[in-house]
């Protein structure tokens, strides 16, 4: 087992041993990184740390937990002449996110209704599993999805453009070629826009539980017993299939035999294909923003079928599967790096951060802070992180049994499967309030409110 | 044994598939992912689906072979009910491996099920021969 240097109480580091390019640097706790010790995680981080042109350090998050290729909740930046970009350190489901929402009501006012709220959204926001056409698109559209994301939905009347406003790149990455983007990725991408998908994607009615900043949520639009609403989802087949593409690619050009693991392949970033790859994951990003933005639009008018005065806004919807092009200070020098967030959200000054909780457990809001641009180039965690094998979370209880505690708690449930919820127990992932007391306590984001479910959509 | 297993893994799904021959190997992987996707639920053989796939080596055959049950899915609502045959060739002189396959399924709509697969991943990846027989790893992206 290698050494873990202790560096605060929050912050440990793997040093830097002859084939690796930087240190690794974890933020924990304790118990937290007694975890990550369980499975592959810090292996995994230290691997990314042996890629050409990393910067400072191989990151791993407080809720950290073993991927493929990269970990989860790992970010890594790399220079743009000596570094590489990864399609595996970004993920399949390129722009994974989380959108929150304020509505204009208590929860007292909804405790009547929300089993009903809830049953409706399932019934308006399609799963879309292998289900076909959720909304009719031709090519041309798909085209323009790519290149301008939720612009175009807000275009043709899904939303506002106040919801653009508070979207991170306000819903639209520039630079995205839709020529970069397979045929076969297009096919994936048509019938499943709007869509939810499924394993640990949902949506969730919840509410104000506790505000720990006052100002700061204020600012955010919320206060303390307002009811929310929380969408889980990403760029669906067609994000996935990109990510595949490029990783096929990639191999055939540069190979793979000389990294400790294939699913590591990468390319140059100034390289055609590692430029290419941008392009196309820059486009699958935005049809993930896209796809966000039309399943909130349906879930304001199913909302609406039921309590036809509210008012739902957007607090902000961020991605926390992606690698952007960003400047940040290196050596006290600013430099534009290329920063791989693979479950990790950017925790930029004063911007607000989602970070959902396992099933039927809290959520919450935070702010970004100057801290995490000093020490994380501006990231943090993205959620609870999972702890327990899905085999091992069905054979704990069964999905019914799951369903009836949580029902039991006064949470609805709506879910088409029973193994799903098992698997999604919130046994089966860290502590949230822990993954997120290390966030706080080491400044990279400023914990601002609590949310708790009131009503969950299982995808 | 029975023809496919599963391990182990913190965030995905993991699984060994086995066989006498390589094509039979395959047959279980592909299996294995299919009752990812939709449990144990019966589905109907009312159509016949190709899968032609090329690659240089078997674990890349492997992946290409199991992406297409999630692109007849995604793309054509294709839901695979059995996989009546896989042949692989060793072809130009070694140089690549083919992959033919028949499946046979019916149109995901007529089913409930609710298991999407991301993508099959090249994380601790393989394809080899035992003693026995052939077996290979895959994690999938859930």
């Amino acid at each position: 087992m290698v050494e873990i240097k202790k560096i605060s109480e929050f912050e440990w580091e793997i040093q830097k041993e002859e084939d690796m390019n930087v240190p690794v640097r974890i933020f924990a706790s304790e118990k937290l990184l007694e975890l990550m010790k369980k499975d592959q995680t810090l292996e995994q981080a230290t691997n990314v740390s042996k890629l050409p042109g990393i910067q400072k350090y191989s990151f791993v998050m407080s809720d950290g937990h073993q991927g493929y290729g990269f970990s989860i909740g790992g970010v890594a930046a790399f220079d743009l002449d000596e570094g590489i970009v990864s399609p595996g350190g970004v993920g399949f489901d390129i722009n994974c996110g989380v959108r929150l929402l304020t509505t204009n009501l208590n929860k007292e006012k909804i405790l009547s209704e929300k089993k009903e709220i809830i049953h409706q959204i399932s019934r308006d926001v399609p799963k879309g599993l292998g289900k076909g056409g959720v909304i009719k698109i031709t090519e041309g559209d798909i085209k323009r999805i790519l290149e301008k994301g939720s612009k175009w939905a807000v275009e043709k009347g899904y939303g506002t453009e106040e919801d653009l406003e508070k979207t991170e790149d306000y819903g639209c990455i520039e630079n995205a070629d839709s020529s970069k983007v397979s045929e076969r990725a297009i096919k994936r991408g048509i019938p499943q826009l709007g869509s939810l998908g499924s394993g640990n994607h949902f949506l969730e009615i919840q509410e104000v539980d506790e505000v720990f900043d006052e100002d700061m949520a204020k600012k955010f639009g919320i206060e303390k017993g307002q009811v929310m609403i929380m969408i889980h989802c990403g760029s669906r087949g067609l994000g996935h299939q990109v990510a595949s593409d490029y990783i096929k690619k990639m191999g055939q050009k540069y190979g793979f035999e000389k990294l400790p693991d294939r699913q590591l392949i990468n390319a140059p970033i100034k390289s055609e294909l590692g430029q290419d790859y941008l392009k196309a994951m820059r486009g699958a990003a935005n049809f993930g923003f896209c796809n966000r933005q039309l399943i909130m639009d349906f879930t304001r008018k199913s909302f609406k079928k039921i309590i036809p005065d509210a008012e739902m806004k957007m607090v902000y919807d961020v991605c926390h599967n992606v690698a952007k092009i960003e400047k940040h200070k290196i050596d006290g020098k600013e430099k534009e790096v290329c920063v791989h967030r693979k479950g990790a959200t950017r925790a930029f000054p004063e911007q607000p951060i989602i970070l959902p909780g396992s099933m039927g457990t809290s959520s919450y809001l935070l702010v970004g802070t100057e801290k995490a641009m000093e020490l994380s180039f501006g990231s943090t965690a993205h959620g609870a992180g999972r702890v327990m094998s899905r085999t091992k979370a069905k054979k704990q209880k069964h999905g019914d049994e799951v369903r009836r505690e949580l029902e039991e708690r006064g949470i609805d449930i709506e879910s088409t499967s029973s193994k799903g919820l098992a698997e999604e127990a919130s046994y089966a992932y860290k502590d949230v309030n822990e993954v997120v007391k290390v966030s706080d306590e080491i400044g990279i984001g400023k914990v601002v409110a609590r949310l708790k479910p009131l009503s969950v959509m299982k995808g | 044994m029975g023809k496919y297993k599963f391990l182990e893994h913190t965030a995905d799904v993991k699984f060994q598939a086995f066989g006498k021959t390589l094509d039979e190997t395959f047959i279980s992987a592909g299996n294995a992912l299919n009752e990812t996707i939709k449990d144990n639920i019966g589905v109907l053989k009312k159509e016949k689906k190709s899968i032609n796939v090329e690659n240089k080596d078997l674990e890349g055959l492997l992946y290409d072979f199991l992406e297409e049950f999630l692109f007849l899915l995604d793309a054509e609502g294709f839901l695979t009910s059995e996989i009546q045959e896989v042949k692989i060739n060793n072809d130009n002189n070694g140089e690549s491996y083919k992959l033919k396959a028949i499946i046979l399924g019916d149109k995901a709509k007529n089913y409930k099920f609710s298991n999407d697969v991301k993508a099959i991943t090249y994380s601790e990846m393989e394809v080899k021969k035992g003693k026995e027989g052939w077996i290979c790893q895959v994690v999938l992206d859930v």
